[in-house]
């Protein structure tokens, strides 16, 4: 398979009301393979959506490269990219029926007018909205319209299709059931889709591939499982699920780590003495992995317990810092005792559940 | 049953008593149906001896003469005179619609698109003319269209031209003087369609393969439709009845019908003669409403949203 979309070291700067300049996409590289889910995941203002823009055309970025399958579009207007976007606001045309709006995209391709009904009525069919063609779209539901803006992206058969938060205006129960679809119909009609969300879990459910962005810039790829299991940096350790970052120093004896102690030598030791004398590294755990026991001569203290239906989350006061763990609400014998705040406890992890990472 | 009583009290939206409506049903019958109906009975009435008031006396004679020259021996020959006069107003008033609107939908659109505090401050300076009367305003443009004007001096100052043009007292001068008045109702309903536009339809229709003047034509244009229409009425219908700028910069040359309507009641002294023009541009005003009512509600139909016939 071969690279659908190919980005190189594009950079885009905004200029700030205050005078200023903003680099919303800071010498940005990414390979899209073909027929792939990629999803850009990153808080609000990363940068996500203006790479998205970048690619539709709907803004120029200030210097570096963008490739649609091997041939350079940067000078493409817009509206000749075979490239099309499924907008966060929909932007279905409220005054054109669902057909007519489908068919827009078809008409400016100078498509011939029965193999537009044609693919208008399969293009429905394939978003299961069969019969709806006649409505306006303010007669239908936000899952629907949703459903419309997919179908008008998609009856043009685009090289790339590009979804700019489609999600984020459903409630959680319809976007779940949107996510299986989206993914669906990714299968279904094998082209590539690049999808932006601020949501990790989103990210994870669909994504093949996954570019974790932080402030204009990409700071990790791969599949969702490898950046879950192994965040290059602290940002993506903490932005993809929860995690505990904890500084550790090599001492003399081993690794000290902030809030546990001197830990023995050991291969996390050895990765600290590799930055230096005395340097500090960071260390990510997963709340899963800490464990907590009841211990009255413990090294914590729990000052808060949540719980939030399947998992209990346990917040310890260990010393200077505070730790989260997690872990099920039911099942094991030890979880029918009820922890509760100001219980003295013993708050560990197992050292191979420890990702080393990046400040 | 609290909840019971209140509700009764307070009654549905719009049902409230019918004295609650009285001042408007007052203004309505005071200045809006009694002089129409003075107007429509005058036009029926003779001519009073010396011209000024009425005589009580029913007569066509007001509507004959609209259309036929009567010669003192008694005969009768069609005369287009006024015809042809509400026909200039006609076009004077389609004129000066068009012309508003071919500059207000960019005036409008580029307002629309500023950011926010701008938009406020330039709306406002669309609507600082108000603040003086139109009557100054038009003498204004006597003074900067006549042949020492600043126009003219500017043109044969700069030696680009020998001659002054003539610009005062011709058509153009009234059309200048009617785009100038009635501008504002054009760009005011416009840029409150395009204000209301949501521009990522058009970055939609970008993304869907169109290029800048199909996204104008077929996603700009039918959301403004509704500020088109509700501005064509608000100038043309206004301009087909101006008097200040074919009297003053038209320099009585241009007559439009009020400018000889006003002469019947003035130097003309045939009160029922006037009141039967008036009763034809009534006429022609209200199908020129039923023309527009029914382009909006075309367009209410196929926009699917609030229509503008309420205006009308």
């Amino acid at each position: 398979m071969g690279s659908a979309l190919s980005i190189r070291e594009v950079t885009k700067v905004f200029p700030t009301p205050e005078g200023g300049e903003v680099k919303a996409l800071d010498r940005v590289s990414l390979e899209v393979e073909d027929g792939t889910f990629m999803v850009l995941l990153g808080p609000s203002g990363c940068g996500k959506t203006t790479l998205l823009r970048c690619i539709a055309g709907l803004e120029a970025h200030d210097s570096g490269e963008i490739d649609l399958h091997g041939s350079r579009i940067d000078d493409v207007p817009v509206w000749k990219r075979r490239v099309n976007t499924v907008f966060q606001s929909y932007a279905l045309f409220p005054h054109m029926t669902v057909a007519k709006n489908i068919a827009f995209g078809l008409e400016m391709d100078g498509m011939a007018k029965a193999d537009i009904d044609s693919r208008v009525e399969s293009t429905l069919e394939l978003v299961r909205l069969a019969g709806l063609g006649a409505r306006r779209p303010s007669q239908l539901s936000g899952g629907q319209q949703q459903r419309v803006a997919l179908a008008r992206a998609l009856a043009k058969e685009p090289e790339v299709l590009l979804l700019d938060e489609p999600l984020s205006a459903l409630d959680l129960k319809l976007r779940r059931g949107m996510q299986l679809e989206l993914k669906r119909l990714q299968r279904q009609t094998n082209i590539t889709f690049i999808l932006v969300t601020h949501d990790q879990e989103e990210a994870m459910a669909m994504g093949d591939q996954v570019a974790v962005f932080d402030s204009g810039q990409i700071v990790q790829t791969g599949p969702p499982r490898e950046v879950y299991l192994s965040p290059r940096t602290r940002f993506v350790a903490d932005f993809i699920g929860e995690a505990n970052v904890l500084s550790a120093q090599a001492g003399a004896t081993g690794l000290e780590i902030e809030g546990f102690g001197v830990l023995p030598a050991d291969c996390l030791a050895d990765a600290a003495a590799d930055s230096g004398p005395g340097g500090t590294i960071y260390l990510a755990v997963r709340p899963e992995n800490v464990t907590v026991e009841a211990d009255e001569v413990g090294n914590g203290t729990i000052v808060d317990v949540t719980f939030v239906g399947g998992d209990v989350h346990l917040t310890v006061q260990l010393g200077a810092i505070r730790i989260t763990a997690r872990r099920p609400s039911t099942g094991t014998a030890n979880d029918e005792r009820t922890i509760a705040e100001g219980d003295r406890v013993r708050v560990g992890f197992r050292p191979q559940s420890v990702r080393i990472v990046e400040e | 049953m609290a909840g019971g009583r209140t509700a009764r009290r307070r009654g549905a939206a719009g049902q409230g008593s019918w004295w609650a409506g009285s001042p408007g049903l007052l203004y309505l019958i005071g200045l809006v149906l009694a002089p129409l109906v003075i107007v429509l009975v005058y036009s029926f009435l003779s001519r009073a001896k010396l011209g000024v008031g009425v005589k009580w006396v029913f007569s066509l004679q007001s509507y004959v003469d609209l259309f036929y020259f009567e010669s003192l021996a008694g005969g009768r020959t069609f005369d287009p005179t006024y015809l042809q006069i509400f026909w200039t107003s006609f076009v004077y008033a389609l004129i000066t619609a068009l012309v508003c609107l071919l500059l207000s939908i960019p005036i409008a659109t580029w307002i629309a698109t500023r950011p926010a505090h701008v938009r406020m401050a330039l709306i406002f300076l669309v609507t600082i003319p108000f603040w003086t009367s139109l009557l100054i305003r038009t003498y204004a443009f006597v003074i900067i269209l006549n042949d020492n004007g600043p126009i003219n001096g500017a043109l044969t100052g700069t030696g680009l031209l020998a001659e002054p043009i003539p610009m005062l007292y011709t058509p153009f001068a009234t059309v200048v003087g009617l785009v100038y008045a009635f501008l504002p109702f054009m760009i005011l309903p416009i840029y409150a369609s395009a204000e209301r536009f949501d521009f990522r339809l058009a970055e939609a229709a970008y993304d869907l393969g169109a290029a800048r003047w199909t996204v104008l034509r077929r996603i700009v244009l039918p959301a403004v439709r509704p500020g088109i229409i509700a501005g064509m009425v608000l100038v043309f219908i206004p301009a087909l009845g101006s008097y200040l700028a074919p009297e003053l910069l038209g320099g009585g040359k241009t007559s439009m019908i009020a400018n000889v309507i006003a002469a019947q009641f003035g130097a003309s002294r045939n009160w029922p003669f006037g009141a039967a023009l008036s009763v034809m541009v009534l006429v022609i005003t209200l199908l020129v409403l039923v023309v527009f009512a029914a382009l909006a509600r075309r367009v209410s139909r196929t926009n699917g949203r609030s229509s503008w016939e309420a205006l009308l």
